[in-house]
């Protein structure tokens, strides 16, 4: 749109120099500012595809492949329990956040912030596994092993089915239990305004 | 400049001088080039540092030209040697520096170090892991409004990635109507803009929303620094890729292990945000970001992601675990705010704070820095008797635009015990609140540290007779 708005005011002014002499053209094209420049290169599907990791509530960027509660589990003993613990409650001095339990705590005044009690959709879940976990291993994961460890994890918290199917089309459906706990920012909130 | 003009123009002395400094250019060019290619690794690498790793090219470069000059062996301070401080090398030190030559010219391989009897330095609050943590700039020793780059404060969620600039990419995609890939040599062509702006990271001062706990301006303040960044306004990219109608929001990505992710409002992209490549005249550090920052100016610290390497424009937000999950704010009613991400304007008085003491009754510069995400700062008041009268502090130039303003204000302190504070307006007319004022309108969140992120209120530092300054809640 705004590049269509840049293409048609260089061609008016192009049309305009030309019908004053030519001078005007070299001088606007030899200094100055204003775009396009041009530099950089194509990016292609290939490109893009290659680092184009994240996931989006709606289900945009869930990649193809499934996994279940069970296979979850081995995924889950053999890369995560050794921070995040046997009871997904994190393991002290390991930095891992606890991933269960908690629900229904935040307006106690002893929050417990959780995947299962705080994290407002399963689609960030997904994302935050296949980019950043497991921690001394980034992005070693596999799709299947990600949407597997993730159905576990989701099992683990008595929000998603322990025998059903995750992938692109079922993780989008999952409601979850803080959806709707979070509100935008309203500040300024204190008011001394002179 | 040909032969001719040089012999026309200058005395013999001035031709001379002249020629050397061509000759000293040629060689540093001709020195980068070499180091630009592999061929230049030494065998003698291994065994030369104490701490057995591999040195970066600076470093070596500094001990070979001390070796070949003959000087006394030449340490670099570094975390493996508690000798002399980080960032200085341990020079003779002569008992009378005005009867005998100084240091040879240059002898320091051509990048300067800070004098060794100069201590200050970042330290890390001690998170469980060393990857996942941040360091504090140590603002009580600071002077005027920009940080060193080695003390700007750090947050890192992955540890910080080592990244060669050639092999870097950053691609921009999405709601595009032709989606590109910039190298760094790219970016660099595109005209650029310089400005100093200050980072905060949303968590400074997560400790003190409860009560006093950390003792110094270091630990209640340290996770906000000013720079000047060099970049490319993202508004340029944006008009090169050319922006699709609905287009609200935009992923920004980083190369790190964390591969950082936060969703931000396209706006602030068309407004002021910037694609920075360098930090006060030189390269970005690598712990900000090198080669590439997304700089937010205004916005909460973890938004300018680091080590940058991809912008997808979309007409929604991403929900990433940092914007969820992370930097959201929880209040007493379990609701959570969520993208807030402007920095409300906040001060706090660097000289004299916290595990400082004034040594007698008399004359002492108060000094402070005052900054705000909404703009400039229009005026500072300092207290001196615990909030009961305010009165105008001096502002020194420059006053810019989401930057650290410095404050000064002249104070005979009697030898009484008293609260010294500080407050700011800025130019929207918002006037700093107290600390108790941000608890009654957020609650404490229920939290070790209450509600975390966004502290702004005022701080307070008591003054005992002794002269002694300690951390206190004053309202």
């Amino acid at each position: 749109m705004f590049t269509n708005i840049k293409i048609s005011a260089f061609l008016s002014t192009l049309l305009l120099s030309l019908t004053l002499g030519a001078f005007p053209v070299i001088s606007s094209a030899a200094s100055g500012y204003g775009g396009p420049y041009n530099f950089g290169t194509p990016a292609s599907a290939a490109d893009i595809a290659l680092i184009d990791i994240d996931a989006m509530p709606d289900g945009r960027g869930l990649p193809s492949g499934s996994g279940n509660y069970q296979t979850g589990k081995s995924v889950y003993t053999a890369n995560c329990m050794g921070c995040h613990g046997v009871d997904l409650a994190g393991v002290k001095g390991t930095g891992a956040a606890a991933l269960i339990g908690g629900r229904g705590s935040l307006a106690s005044g002893k929050p417990i912030k959780t995947v299962e009690s705080y994290w407002p959709y399963a689609s960030t879940v997904f994302d935050y596994v296949k980019r950043a976990m497991p921690f001394y291993a980034p992005g070693s994961l596999s799709d299947d092993e990600v949407y597997a460890v993730v159905a576990y994890v989701l099992g683990e918290a008595n929000i998603f089915d322990k025998s059903a199917i995750l992938n692109a089309k079922s993780l989008p459906m999952i409601d979850m239990p803080n959806k709707d706990g979070f509100i935008s920012d309203p500040r300024p909130d204190v008011f001394n305004y002179e | 400049m040909d032969g001719n003009s040089l012999n026309n123009n200058y005395d013999q002395k001035t031709r001379t001088l002249i020629q050397g400094m061509v000759e000293a250019e040629e060689k540093a060019i001709a020195s980068r080039k070499k180091q630009a290619t592999p061929e230049e690794e030494c065998e003698c690498r291994d065994g030369m540092f104490p701490n057995g790793k591999n040195p970066p090219i600076a470093s070596r470069r500094q001990f070979l030209a001390a070796t070949a000059s003959g000087a006394a062996a030449l340490a670099v301070g570094s975390a493996a040697s508690a000798a002399i401080p980080a960032g200085s090398i341990d020079y003779p030190v002569q008992d009378d520096p005005s009867k005998v030559q100084g240091r040879l010219t240059n002898d320091d391989g051509g990048y300067g170090s800070r004098s060794q009897f100069e201590t200050e330095s970042r330290w890390r609050f001690p998170t469980a892991t060393k990857e996942s943590s941040w360091t504090m700039t140590p603002l009580d020793s600071g002077n005027g409004i920009v940080t060193p780059s080695a003390l700007h404060f750090e947050r890192h969620h992955g540890g910080i990635p080592n990244i060669n600039p050639d092999k870097h990419e950053l691609i921009v995609h999405g709601m595009v109507n032709g989606a590109r890939k910039y190298t760094m040599e790219d970016l660099k062509r595109f005209p650029s803009v310089s400005r100093f702006h200050f980072i905060e990271c949303s968590g400074n001062g997560l400790t003190e929303w409860r009560e006093p706990t950390l003792k110094t301006v270091q630990g209640t303040h340290g996770l906000t620094s000013t720079t000047e960044w060099t970049g490319v306004p993202l508004s340029t990219i944006l008009r090169e890729v050319g922006v699709q109608e609905g287009a609200a929001w935009i992923l920004a990505e980083g190369a790190d292990a964390a591969v950082m992710t936060r969703s931000v409002p396209i706006d602030k992209a068309w407004d002021d945000a910037m694609l920075v490549y360098a930090q006060n005249g030189e390269a970005i550090r690598p712990e900000q970001g090198y080669p590439l920052r997304l700089l937010l100016p205004g916005f909460e610290g973890n938004t300018h992601i680091k080590w940058l390497r991809r912008l997808e424009i979309s007409d929604k937000p991403f929900m990433t675990r940092e914007e969820t999950s992370k930097y959201t704010d929880l209040l007493d009613s379990g609701k959570a705010r969520q993208f807030s991400l402007m920095m409300e304007a906040k001060s706090v008085i660097t000289f004299p704070s916290g595990e400082m003491k004034l040594p007698k009754p008399g004359f002492y510069e108060i000094s402070g820095l005052a900054w705000t995400g909404e703009g400039r700062i229009k005026r500072v008041e300092v207290s001196v008797d615990g909030g009961v009268s305010w009165q105008l502090a001096e502002l020194q130039t420059p006053i810019l635009p989401k930057c650290h303003t410095r404050f000064r204000f002249p104070w005979r302190w009697d030898g009484q015990p008293t609260i010294l504070q500080s407050r700011c307006q800025d130019e929207t007319g918002y006037v700093q609140p107290t600390i108790k004022q941000l608890v009654e309108a957020r609650g404490l969140g229920g939290g070790k540290y209450g509600s975390i992120y966004h502290l702004n209120g005022i701080q307070s530092w008591a003054v005992a007779a002794d002269g002694g300054v300690s951390n206190v809640h004053q309202y």
